[in-house]
């Protein structure tokens, strides 16, 4: 006993994480050997018999993606207050899903987005736009995903990142492939287990080594554990302000792009397809509703406890190397250093790391991204924690990336082909042709994911304002204003969607100028992230003027609208 | 009350609960962490300046809350009109 104690001890990071990811991996195998998708209904919504605590733990590890787990503590860690927008706009978006639309999109009881747009715009243009908007929603944000698994394999398995892209496809595939959303729903509920405890665990070490204080959300709030008895948040305003940066807890971004970029990523969040798609496999409407809410639960542990490890990370690195001599410098920033991640120019050659907000004098740069991954080392965590965060991170970006595979295989096999191109096809024929979608998306993902177009990364972001911009405002209006019709429901996404693309272009890729536009051109100082929020007002205006010059829907569509309202009788999500 | 009434009264209920509550929405997010947050910030509750605390956990809290007491009135509203199942 005593021996294999000694031996678990001395096991190094590298071999801790073949274990840990090892383990995690063949859980996920064997979900999906057991949840097999055996018809069109398994395969797109699960049978609709998803407990809602189980719809509410696999709608968190889909929604928690590689960007929540790795990149957002980082990225609060370096914007501060603004990282606001993240922490609001992401979890925000889920009191919209389930007041606005969850129980409503439930009780419709199809399969897929585009199949509300279709049936309750009584238009196959209506769907056909809708299918476009699903599909390079979903695109843009996979791709982003394929390369976080890749990155993840890379840093901790020490593969290159193409290698790592395929285990990832190979892995997806094969439970996509197999088990449809059935084999997604349970692979993705062992996932959120797996990616809270890695999440949780170096949070609450740290929390205890600078706060004292066990609970990260209130150790964010207290006095430092050195004896200085200062807070850490004064603490690190002092920090900043010392160095040159803004006040960590007042941020540097103009309150009204605050506004939008939080606006755009709420409504983002309750459009994005893979999202809603998660509340049609419950059975009734009241379940729709609760899974909505232990879905923000189970996402809100998470969401809390990271602005927390950005407060303490931001302060731990500042003490650690700022104004300190190189070559004392710990061995995780020499480690790091070899990555790229971390780059130190001695600019004024005098051997101490000057870390200030001045571009000209600063010596230090250090990607966001190490923020969490490098965390358990700066904190001199046991090797286990290290490699358990590996596996978070695999967990986050699988979780997701099969969720939206999934969507891209139903907007194909169900939405273009079933529903359109060929309604005569069999259940079996269909079937087929949603596992062979969902070969063409891994392949199409993973080869982004290899050769990533320089835009992707922008773009990433962007896909919650395409989302905004698209599907809410139709989704909205196809719910609570019985009235509208299909041409003010079309005209409005596409206006809203090509105004979302063109303003993104334009100022975020650059592409119609030579060079990417100010900053201080921006329409009325709002970014591009934001501009999801203006594209959703446009979506609106424009329908609603639009259906002024047209004719009022049929009056069965209007009594679709009246029958969804109404929560009992959703029975079973049916293929028509 | 006829079948058509019941459903205009459900749903006139249901709209009233999801107005509240959205209101509530915006005013701990949009309001409080973002419109009023210096006027906030010169609160402060332990280490966290109020405004602050709002932006990065206090609203969060808040919309997990408005979800489940959502379910819980729209539960109580389903018996009430018969529609619960």
């Amino acid at each position: 006993m005593t021996n294999s104690l000694v031996l678990l001890k001395a096991l190094d990071v590298q071999t801790w994480t073949y274990i840990l990811v090892g383990i995690t991996f063949a859980l996920y195998i064997s979900i999906a050997i057991w949840s097999r998708a055996g018809s069109t209904k398994d395969f797109y919504v699960a049978g609709a018999g998803v407990s809602p605590l189980a719809n509410g733990m696999a709608t968190a590890a889909d929604w928690m993606s590689a960007a929540s787990f790795i990149s957002m503590a980082g990225i609060i860690s370096f914007a501060g207050y603004d990282g606001a927008v993240y922490l609001m706009g992401w979890t925000g978006g889920y009191v919209l899903l389930a007041l606005l639309l969850a129980p409503y999109l439930r009780k419709f009881g199809k399969f897929t987005v585009p199949d509300f747009i279709g049936d309750r715009y009584y238009s196959k243009t209506a769907r056909i736009v809708a299918v476009f908007c699903a599909l390079l929603v979903s695109f843009t944000y996979v791709a982003g995903q394929m390369r976080g698994v890749g990155i993840v394999f890379s840093r901790f398995l020490e593969v290159d990142i193409d290698t790592g892209v395929i285990i990832g496809m190979l892995i997806v595939l094969f439970y996509a492939v197999l088990g449809g959303m059935k084999g997604i729903t349970y692979t993705q509920v062992a996932q959120y287990c797996v990616l809270i405890f890695a999440f949780m665990v170096p949070a609450i070490f740290i929390s205890i080594q600078m706060t004292g204080h066990p609970i990260p959300q209130f150790g964010f709030g207290s006095e430092l554990s050195d004896g200085s008895g200062t807070f850490l948040l004064d603490k690190l305003d002092g920090l900043s302000t010392e160095l040159g940066f803004s006040e960590y807890t007042e941020g540097s971004k103009s309150t009204l792009d605050v506004f939008a970029i939080t606006l755009a990523l709420m409504v983002g969040t309750a459009g994005l397809p893979h999202v809603i798609v998660r509340f049609f496999t419950v059975k009734r409407v009241k379940d729709a509703r609760k899974s909505a809410g232990i879905a923000l639960l189970l996402i809100v542990v998470l969401y809390t406890t990271a602005p927390a490890v950005a407060a303490f990370a931001r302060t731990n690195m500042i003490e650690t190397v700022s104004n300190k001599t190189y070559a004392d410098v710990p061995e995780w920033f020499k480690k790091w250093e070899t990555t790229g991640l971390i780059t130190y120019e001695d600019k004024n050659k005098d051997g101490i790391i000057q870390y200030v907000a001045d571009e000209k004098t600063n010596e230090l740069v250090v990607d966001r991204d190490i923020m969490v991954l490098a965390n358990p080392e700066i904190a001199k965590l046991p090797n286990w924690v290290i490699a358990l965060v590996a596996a978070g991170g695999l967990a986050a970006a699988l979780s997701t990336a099969a969720g939206l595979l999934l969507v891209i295989s139903a907007s194909v096999s169900h939405d273009l082909i079933k529903k359109i191109i060929k309604p005569t096809i069999s259940e079996k024929g269909e079937l087929i042709a949603a596992r062979l979608s969902a070969v063409g998306a891994v392949c199409v993902a993973g080869y982004f994911g290899i050769h990533p177009p320089g835009f992707v990364a922008a773009v990433v972001a962007l896909a919650f304002g395409l989302a905004a911009a698209s599907f809410f405002p139709a989704i909205i209006m196809g719910i609570f204003y019985k009235k509208m019709n299909k041409e003010g429901a079309i005209a409005g996404m596409i206006v809203g969607i090509t105004a979302m693309l063109l303003y993104m272009m334009k100022y975020k890729l650059g592409w119609f100028d030579d060079a990417l536009p100010n900053k201080n051109e921006w329409w009325f100082g709002i970014s591009p992230e934001g501009f999801g929020a203006i594209a959703m007002c446009l979506n609106f205006v424009v329908s609603i003027i639009v259906l002024q010059f047209t004719q009022a829907p049929p009056k069965d569509v209007q009594n679709i609208v009246e029958n969804i309202r109404i929560p009992s009788g959703a029975g079973e999500a049916s293929n028509h | 009350m006829t079948e058509n009434e019941k459903a205009k009264s459900y749903w006139k209920e249901n709209i009233r609960y999801v107005f509240i509550l959205m209101l509530i929405w915006f005013l701990v997010s949009f309001g409080a962490g973002i419109l009023f947050k210096d006027f906030l910030n010169s609160i402060k509750i332990g280490g966290f300046k109020l405004g602050f605390w709002f932006a990065q956990q206090g609203s969060m809290y808040v919309f997990v809350v408005l979800i489940f007491v959502y379910v819980y009135l729209m539960n109580r509203l389903d018996k009430k009109y018969g529609y619960d199942e």
